[in-house]
C-alpha cells in the first residue's frame, strides 16, 4: 500500500517537473520565432526567407537574391533577443543570365544606316552580317555624331574607316 | 572580361550618372552598352568619355547606344542641323515626300517615336511629320 502511492507520488511529481521544463522552454521558443517572423517581414528585401528556432538556434531557410541578402538575413536573426545561434541555410538564386544582344537584320540596317550618313556625301558605308565599315572622308567635328547615329541601329560593330579632316 | 576593363571608366560614368536600364553585355569581342540617360549632357558625357578611351571611335569593340529620357512625347526639342533646314517628310525614310521644314535650332515638339531613328514632331508653325532623330536634341 505504501509502495504504491510512493510510486504514483513519484509519477505525479516527474510529470509536474516536465510540465514545468516544457512549459519554461516551449512558449519561449515560440515567442523568440514571432519576434524573428516580424524582423524578417519588416524588410522587403527578406520576403523569400523564414526562420525556425528551437532551443534557441534559429534556422534560416528560403531563397534569397544574392550574397548580401543572405548576411543581411543572418544578421537581421542573430540581432533578436534570446538567438543563441544562426544556422544559415539560405539558398542563394544565381543571377538570370544576361538576355543576348539584339543584332538588327542586314536589309532594314542597310537602310537606316543610308539614312544616317545621307548627310555626310563623302561618307560611305557598307553593312554585311551585322557589321557596318565606313570609309570615305568626314570633317572630325561630326565623328561623334555620326558614330552616335550608326551605334544606336543595333549593329554588330561597327568599323569605323574614315579619313578624319 | 578585358573589355569591361578598358571601358571601366566608361561604365562607372553611366552607373554614377542616373542611366537607368542600364546593360553592359560583351559578346564576340564587342561591348555592348544600353541604357537610358536622364539627360543629353549626360549622354554627351558617356561620348566623350568613350572618345577618351577609344580616340575617333576606331577600335569597333563597343556599340553604345544610350537614349535619352527627357526625349518623350509630348516634350520639346531643338533642331540640331549643322545649318541648313530639316526636312519633315510624311512618313519615317528619306524616301518620302517632304511634307514640311524646321529651322536650324528651332524648338520642336515631339508627338511620337517611330523608332530609334525617326520622330513624329510638330512644329510651332503647325507642320507634322517624320524627322531624322540624329537632328533633334533633346532640351537639357
Amino acid at each position: 500500500m505504501k509502495k504504491t502511492s510512493l510510486r504514483w507520488l513519484t509519477g505525479m511529481l516527474l510529470f509536474f517537473l516536465t510540465s514545468i521544463v516544457f512549459y519554461s522552454c516551449g512558449p519561449k521558443d515560440t515567442d523568440i520565432n514571432a519576434a524573428v517572423d516580424a524582423k524578417l517581414k519588416a524588410i522587403p528585401d527578406l520576403a523569400g526567407v523564414t526562420a525556425t528556432v528551437k532551443d534557441g538556434v534559429a534556422t534560416i531557410a528560403g531563397e534569397c537574391k544574392d550574397e548580401a541578402t543572405k548576411t543581411l538575413a543572418e544578421s537581421t536573426v542573430k540581432g533578436v533577443e534570446h538567438v543563441k545561434s544562426v544556422v544559415n541555410n539560405c539558398t542563394v538564386t544565381p543571377p538570370p543570365a544576361p538576355a543576348p544582344v539584339v543584332i538588327a537584320q542586314d536589309d532594314p540596317l542597310t537602310k537606316s544606316v543610308n539614312d544616317a550618313i545621307k548627310d555626310y556625301p563623302t561618307v560611305k558605308a557598307e553593312v554585311k552580317d551585322g557589321v557596318v565599315t565606313l570609309t570615305g572622308e568626314l570633317n572630325r567635328s561630326s565623328n561623334k555624331k555620326l558614330m552616335q547615329a550608326i551605334q544606336q541601329l543595333h549593329p554588330k560593330k561597327v568599323e569605323n574607316k574614315l579619313t578624319l579632316k | 572580361m578585358a573589355l569591361q576593363d578598358k571601358y571601366k571608366e566608361l561604365v562607372d560614368t553611366a552607373k554614377t550618372s542616373g542611366v537607368s536600364d542600364l546593360q553592359v553585355r560583351e559578346q564576340d569581342n564587342v561591348l555592348y552598352i544600353d541604357g537610358v540617360a536622364p539627360t543629353g549632357s549626360v549622354k554627351d558625357k558617356l561620348w566623350d568619355v568613350y572618345g577618351r578611351i577609344d580616340p575617333d571611335f576606331r577600335a569597333a569593340d563597343v556599340v553604345m547606344n544610350i537614349n535619352v529620357s527627357t526625349m518623350a512625347p509630348g516634350g520639346k526639342a531643338k533642331v540640331v542641323t549643322e545649318k541648313s533646314n530639316l526636312n519633315i517628310r510624311k512618313g519615317p525614310g528619306t524616301d518620302q515626300p517632304i511634307v514640311g521644314k524646321a529651322s536650324h535650332e528651332e524648338m520642336v515638339t515631339l508627338v511620337s517615336k517611330m523608332n530609334d531613328q525617326w520622330w513624329l514632331i510638330r512644329t510651332d508653325g503647325g507642320a507634322e511629320g517624320y524627322a531624322f532623330a540624329q537632328y533633334l536634341a533633346p532640351e537639357n
